[in-house]
């Protein structure tokens, strides 16, 4: 099993395309980090109109932690696509080649072919993650510094902690991993069915496109299916970043506001990998290869 | 009748007095305040307004007379009411360009104290009007209530301990209007919609917030540079 898990990954970095995706969230970052240190101040205005009539703020509110965050609200929705590119092409990529029939004629079988590409495809999310993190968060806290996080949300602000802050993205790239290696489950599932890599990676980015609106919009029809979208539980790092108030307003340091919601969407997003992933595995042994 | 026109002349000048005498109170206190040319502080900030959620924080708070103020937060991030925490008590009390009227009396945290009302001279001025609750025997400010022309009106309500002699607080709790916070969901990525409904009561409680600073370690009249409040 070893051996396959080497092979698909030595197959995966072999390929140019594969960079792709690291390129393109290293350029994302880079232009978003540069404009953000020319006219930081500008956007901080911004941010702060609302709240500059009634409080005034000191300190640096621009810092790397605040950028890590922007950066991911706004990547966390586009990575997935750079995910799908190489997770839905898999086993398609295979059948398009013409090598799908060898491989699955080699002493090993179905089932562990399938999980070794899987795995490959969580390593490449994962790495990718962590290239992420590296650029989105060390970056930010070497060319903006850290210090208090200044959050603004729909309905109320919350300041964090400088000390408080470094767990909160430790748990949150943690949770943004799963959330991504979901995507991969299900561009590796819909990659059993097709024999071309442009259908299912298409077909990924239509469904979560399409789930993503389901999860966002206010109607009361598509409520009662929000908690079973995947989409829905995606955004459920934020949670990370919200914190407990006592009964006199004072924030408790090292607090989650809603500790529960994390898990149980960690957990609805467990139950996606698990049934995209086995639901590859049962059609895929069941399936007549003729490619 | 003669009789009548005598006691309403000892009335009149009897109140001439009184205005006379809450004049000489503030300008007491005032010189009371003026012994500190400059110090400097440690502070605990309890922010406590209904749409921030912040932790107490560590601050680090200084002074030079006539009206220098900075309250600082080492590395982080502070939020204080717009306008008001840095007045103190030194700006906020002065004989010229104002009028100092006796409005009563009234009993702050067990200390009698009486009510002057500080009426500016100069119509240009960002201040409306301040009352002051005065303890006279201590010559010490107990609260003040400060309405401004850009900032609305703000409450100042001290404690004092070690360093009452200079007129410097332990304890400075300002209570302020504050507006509704709002930020579209487009802009935030929030789309769950947990929110509930708001009470009357509780619309009403979210309008008003507080800023506790508890001060500690009092540095008194050791020089600070100019340079270091721009």
């Amino acid at each position: 099993m070893w051996t396959l898990i080497q092979i698909e990954l030595y197959k995966i970095f072999r390929r140019p395309r594969t960079y792709i995706a690291f390129i393109a969230v290293a350029a994302l970052i880079t232009i978003i980090q540069f404009g953000l240190k020319v006219d930081g101040k500008s956007y901080a205005d911004f941010l702060m109109k609302d709240i500059g009539g009634t409080m005034e703020i000191d300190g640096n509110i621009i810092n790397g932690y605040l950028i890590c965050y922007i950066m991911l609200q706004l990547l966390l929705v586009h990575v997935p696509l750079l995910v799908a590119l190489i997770a839905a092409d898999m086993i398609s990529g295979e059948a398009n080649m013409g090598t799908l029939r060898l491989l699955i004629s080699k002493p090993f079988s179905r089932t562990e072919l399938l999980l070794a590409k899987f795995f490959a495809s969580t390593v490449y999310t994962l790495l990718l993650l962590v290239w992420l993190a590296i650029l989105a968060l060390f970056l930010s806290m070497w060319i903006f510094g850290t210090g208090d996080m200044f959050l603004m949300k729909s309905s109320y602000v919350v300041l964090l902690s400088e000390n408080d802050v470094f767990w909160r993205y430790a748990g949150a790239f943690v949770f943004a991993a799963l959330a991504m290696v979901t995507v991969a489950a299900l561009g590796f599932f819909l990659s059993i069915f097709a024999e071309n890599s442009i259908g299912p990676i298409v077909a990924t980015m239509s469904v979560i496109v399409f789930f993503t609106i389901l999860s966002t919009l206010n109607i009361p029809i598509f409520n009662a299916l929000k908690p079973y979208l995947f989409t829905t539980h995606m955004i459920s790092w934020k949670e990370f970043f919200d914190i407990q108030v006592n009964d006199a307003n004072e924030a408790i340091v090292g607090s989650i506001q809603n500790p529960q919601k994390i898990v149980n969407s960690a957990l609805v997003l467990i139950v996606h990998i698990i049934g995209f992933v086995g639901g590859s595995i049962w059609i895929f042994n069941k399936k007549d290869v003729l490619s | 009748m003669r009789i009548f026109f005598f006691v309403v002349a000892l009335l009149i000048s009897y109140t001439s007095v009184q205005a006379q005498d809450m004049t000489a109170l503030v300008t007491k206190v005032k010189a009371k305040l003026d012994q500190v040319n400059d110090y400097e502080a440690d502070g605990n900030m309890k922010t406590d307004v209904s749409f921030i959620k912040a932790p107490i924080g560590k601050v680090k708070v200084y002074f030079k007379k006539p009206n220098k103020f900075r309250l600082k937060k080492e590395g982080g991030i502070s939020l204080l009411p717009k306008g008001g925490v840095s007045v103190n008590m030194s700006t906020i009390i002065t004989t010229s360009d104002f009028v100092a009227l006796a409005a009563g009396e009234a009993v702050i945290d067990g200390f009698k104290t009486k009510i002057v009302k500080l009426l500016p001279t100069n119509e240009a001025s960002e201040i409306v009007i301040t009352t002051l609750y005065i303890d006279e025997p201590n010559l010490l400010v107990r609260k003040a209530i400060t309405t401004t022309k850009e900032n609305g009106t703000y409450e100042m309500q001290m404690s004092y301990g070690a360093f009452a002699n200079f007129g410097l607080p332990q304890k400075v709790v300002f209570s302020f209007n504050t507006k509704d916070y709002k930020l579209p969901k487009g802009i935030t990525l929030e789309f769950d919609d947990n929110e509930k409904p708001l009470s009357e009561a509780q619309k009403l409680k979210n309008k008003k917030g507080r800023v506790e600073i508890t001060y500690s370690n009092y540095v008194v009249n050791k020089g600070i540079a100019d340079s270091f409040f721009k």
